[in-house]
């Protein structure tokens, strides 16, 4: 969020100094990489993008106050969307992932027509990879059953290896003669993007498969960080934090951090009651939906934990009932907290060195969707790396389908091993196995 | 040799002349087109005149010709002591060639850095070469840990530490990768905001080319040294073959992109190296050494014996009847894997090429002669090794699609590390599919 850190000027104002400070340093002579891209041709003055009946509503107020409500409104109706998205289910916050990501990469202003459809063709490429992977993953039997389902997905790397060759000898066949080296950062802007945003959306998947409360809290975690960052700052703010975005304090900051481990903990508490949000999202192969159904696990099982003395004079109680995966939940905001903001500078260095204010103008008063997803990349990453390491193990649906795969005496053997192991661990008593 | 321009071949002097056309060309259109790529042009420093790293010895040996031959001789010279190289690695055993490969990885990434870095380094950007290294240390890290806890499976359960650094290494590398992430962010300074990003795209594309693929060959090389030793003899024979071709039948060019580049030595290439691999792979695969897979045995040391698969039995074939009458044969022994190799050479001389052009494309964009001057005559060790690249990775793909399943060993790994609710609804699936298939006769059950 670019609006106001602390009382100063308006947002234009700064923006402005900001402009000003840069032209200066630009006559120090730093002219040869900053001068090769002018104003780039490609990017349109920023568009009021605001509907008209919220224009009308506030044409009363001055500018200042004007902007802060847009964004106020949108930021509800934002946030009530999300909502609504969940309840709809897992099917539809996949699609919506999709489509976001699917805009984030047309909204970057610096792809230049030349090599626009080789962008897209690789986007398209790396998404029919990944999404043929979650599919593999989580459908199988729904690909077991259909032949042609299961050939693409049998040969799927393949598939997609000769996909992204293709791209590759077409990009190479089409190196022109002058603006090769404008191709080549083309093409490795690309790359980047898709590494970033691509992977990360895949990552958010596979989150929400995981259960739909590793999808939502990570995200409302975020959310809430910008939004308690912002209001403490706004009250509280006085010592910038870093040089790349001089709107930002540390009373924000910190303000911010205590606030969402606060928000974090009380939010995971609602939502681990409900099996809705708790349980692995299932593909029924019978009733061809999803279906989120099932045991709660430990985690989400309401346990008492002993107090720390320390905090045990302070609250008078001795012991809380309190489920495990609020644990897990302090780490989730205590990243999104320290680290996310990470991701907003980053952005903001990449606005500052391209000379942009928004990433686009998707959203009246915020900007681009990047600007609103900047945060949530690292954050994304975070959570999925945090589960296959911390929770859960491998899926054993892929587990399964490996076994399966195996030569028939390999398979025996595993099963030897396997049963060996179950008796041991008196899972399976010897006389059970001979019954 | 300036005159063999239109006999194909790889050679370096004539590309000079073809870089100052593409200046004069860019400074006619400065004013005219607006081209971006023009404005550049003046603040790329000069590039440094190839140093001559030729060794005394073969200097003087060859003092009395003429240049043309010298180098000539030259290039014959380091082509075929890198070969020999290759084969003494290869006798060496699987440690060396890890390596070996490790270390071209990182003399790789350092080439493409170095260029990246000249080019903007008149702005004394800080940090840059540090996190460029840091990053390929994270990277190389996540790798080699994932190596290891595949394939070293027994040393990995005798040592504590080494399981503990197993169990959470992602959560490991991907810390170590965030604080190089902030380390970056932290390290932005306000005038270099656009260079400092272009150099982090730079790094993070250079690492995706490079290191992963030099993964994969590892992967590859654990399957079976054959699978690491015949894709590179391929691309190394297409090179080769397509410059001989070329040199004595080349009339057609190929692409505006590589001018010495023709037709008759792109086919001509083609066919040799298709030849060669049946020829070659017939070779490799009578011996267990190069067939088997690599494993690391209890005892700590590597060990390569096996029973070679049905891939490497030797098999009767019969012949199409085309072939039946032109050879005379009615059925050939040949090993499977010998059809296995055509599809690995039709590859590696037909794609193998675009990572050629790529990389002339690239050494163009950015107006230098070789990535770097390692190796005398031939150029940066990057020189060599761009047609490998995408090779590598499709072997691997290929390795993965058709040829073996998933690892057994590994699915037991992640078969014992479920909940124990999981493993019994596996046991149960897979004796009941187990007895389906005839496996377990179902009345015998022992304990």
């Amino acid at each position: 969020m670019t609006e106001l850190r602390h009382r100063g000027p308006t947002e234009k104002d700064l923006l402005q100094q900001q402009q000003e400070s840069e032209s200066e340093v630009r006559t120090d002579g730093e002219a040869p990489s900053d001068s090769e891209i002018k104003p780039d041709p490609g990017v349109p003055p920023t568009v009021d993008d605001t509907p008209e009946v919220l224009s009308k509503a506030l044409s009363g107020m001055s500018s200042r106050w004007k902007n802060w409500w847009v964004r106020g409104i949108l930021t509800l109706a934002m946030i009530s969307f999300f909502f609504i998205i969940i309840y709809l289910g897992p099917m539809v916050l996949m699609m919506i992932v999709m489509e976001a990501h699917a805009c984030l990469s047309v909204s970057l202003p610096v792809c230049v027509s030349v090599c626009l459809s080789l962008c897209r063709y690789f986007l398209l490429c790396v998404n029919y990879f990944f999404y043929g992977e979650t599919v593999t993953d989580y459908f199988s039997a729904l690909v077991q059953r259909e032949e042609p389902l299961r050939i693409l997905s049998k040969y799927h790397r393949f598939i997609s290896f000769t996909l992204y060759l293709t791209g590759f000898c077409m990009f190479v066949l089409s190196l022109v003669k002058k603006h090769y080296r404008l191709q080549f950062y083309m093409f490795g802007w690309t790359h980047v993007t898709l590494l970033i945003v691509v992977t990360q959306s895949h990552l958010i998947i596979h989150n929400l498969f995981e259960g739909m409360i590793w999808f939502i809290v990570p995200i409302s975690c975020v959310i809430c960080n910008d939004i308690m960052a912002y209001m403490f700052g706004f009250f509280f703010g006085r010592t910038p934090l870093i040089k790349l975005s001089p709107k930002k304090t540390w009373e924000g900051f910190i303000g911010g951090f205590f606030a969402t481990v606060v928000f974090g903990l009380l939010l995971s508490y609602v939502m681990a009651g409900w099996r809705y949000f708790v349980c692995p999202v299932e593909f029924n192969n019978d009733s061809n939906r999803f279906e989120v159904d099932c045991e709660p696990s430990d985690l989400f099982q309401l346990q008492d934990y002993t107090l720390p003395s320390v905090l045990q004079s302070l609250i008078g109680w001795e012991t809380v009932r309190i489920y495990p995966f609020q644990i897990h939940s302090v780490a989730l905001s205590a990243f999104a907290s320290l680290m996310g903001p990470f991701g907003g500078f980053f952005a903001s260095g990449f606005k500052r060195a391209f000379k942009i204010k928004d990433f686009a103008n998707t959203i009246p008063g915020h900007g681009g969707i990047m600007d609103r997803f900047d945060c949530q990349y690292l954050m994304a990453t975070f959570v999925n790396v945090y589960i296959g390491s911390f929770i859960r193990g491998p899926n054993p649906s892929r587990v399964m389908q490996q076994l399966l795969a195996l030569r028939l005496d390999q398979q025996l053997h595993i099963f030897n091993t396997l049963r060996a192991h179950l008796i041991e661990k008196g899972l399976l008593s010897a006389i059970e196995e001979a019954a | 040799m300036t005159e063999l321009r239109k006999r194909g071949g790889g050679d370096r002097d004539a590309e000079n002349i073809s870089d100052k056309d593409t200046d004069g060309e860019d400074r006619f259109g400065l004013g005219g087109e607006g081209d971006r790529d023009s404005k550049p042009d003046t603040d790329t420093p000069e590039v440094q005149p190839s140093v001559d790293n030729t060794p005394k010895c073969l200097n003087k040996a060859l003092a009395g010709m003429s240049s043309r031959w010298k180098n000539w001789w030259i290039r014959g010279i380091l082509t075929l002591t890198m070969i020999s190289g290759f084969f003494l690695i290869i006798y060496m055993g699987p440690l060396p060639l890890m390596l070996m490969v490790l270390a071209i990885q990182i003399k790789c990434f350092q080439e493409i850095i170095t260029i990246g870095y000249r080019v903007y380094h008149s702005y004394e950007l800080p940090w840059f070469r540090t996190l460029s290294w840091y990053f390929l240390l994270c990277v190389n890290y996540f790798f080699y840990g994932e190596t290891v806890a595949e394939n070293f499976g027994n040393l990995v359960q005798r040592d504590e530490p080494l399981q503990f650094l197993v169990r959470y290494h992602r959560f490991i590398s991907f810390a170590l990768y965030l604080s190089g992430f902030c380390m970056f962010v932290l390290s932005l300074v306000k005038k270099h905001y656009r260079l400092q990003f272009y150099m982090f795209a730079w790094t993070h594309v250079t690492l995706l080319i490079v290191v992963s693929q030099s993964h994969l060959v590892i992967q590859n090389l654990f399957e079976g040294l054959i699978w690491f030793i015949v894709p590179i003899s391929t691309v190394i024979c297409n090179d080769i073959t397509a410059y001989i071709c070329g040199f004595f039948f080349g009339r057609t060019p190929l692409i505006k992109l590589s001018p010495k580049k023709t037709w008759e030595g792109f086919i001509g290439g083609f066919f040799s190296t298709v030849v060669f691999g049946f020829i070659f792979a017939y070779l490799l695969a009578q011996y267990n050494y190069f067939v088997c897979p690599v494993e690391y045995s209890e005892s700590n040391s590597f060990l390569i014996d096996c029973e070679p698969s049905d891939l490497f039995v030797l098999q009767d074939y019969t012949l199409p009847s085309v072939l039946q009458t032109v050879l005379r044969w009615k059925t050939v022994k040949i090993y499977p894997f010998q059809i296995h190799s055509i599809a690995l050479s039709t590859f590696a001389s037909l794609i193998g090429p675009f990572g050629g052009f790529f990389a002339s494309g690239f050494k163009r964009a950015f107006k230098i002669k070789d990535f770097a001057d390692t190796i005398p005559g031939h150029g940066g060790i990057m020189d060599r090794f761009d047609c490998q690249y995408l090779v590598a990775t499709f072997v691997h793909v290929y390795l993965t699609s058709f040829i073996r399943g998933p690892n057994p060993s590994k699915v037991l790994q992640q078969l014992l590390v479920l909940q124990p609710e999981q493993q019994l609804s596996i046991f149960n699936t897979l004796k009941s599919h187990l007895t389906e298939t005839g496996m377990i006769p179902p009345a015998i059950r022992g304990p």
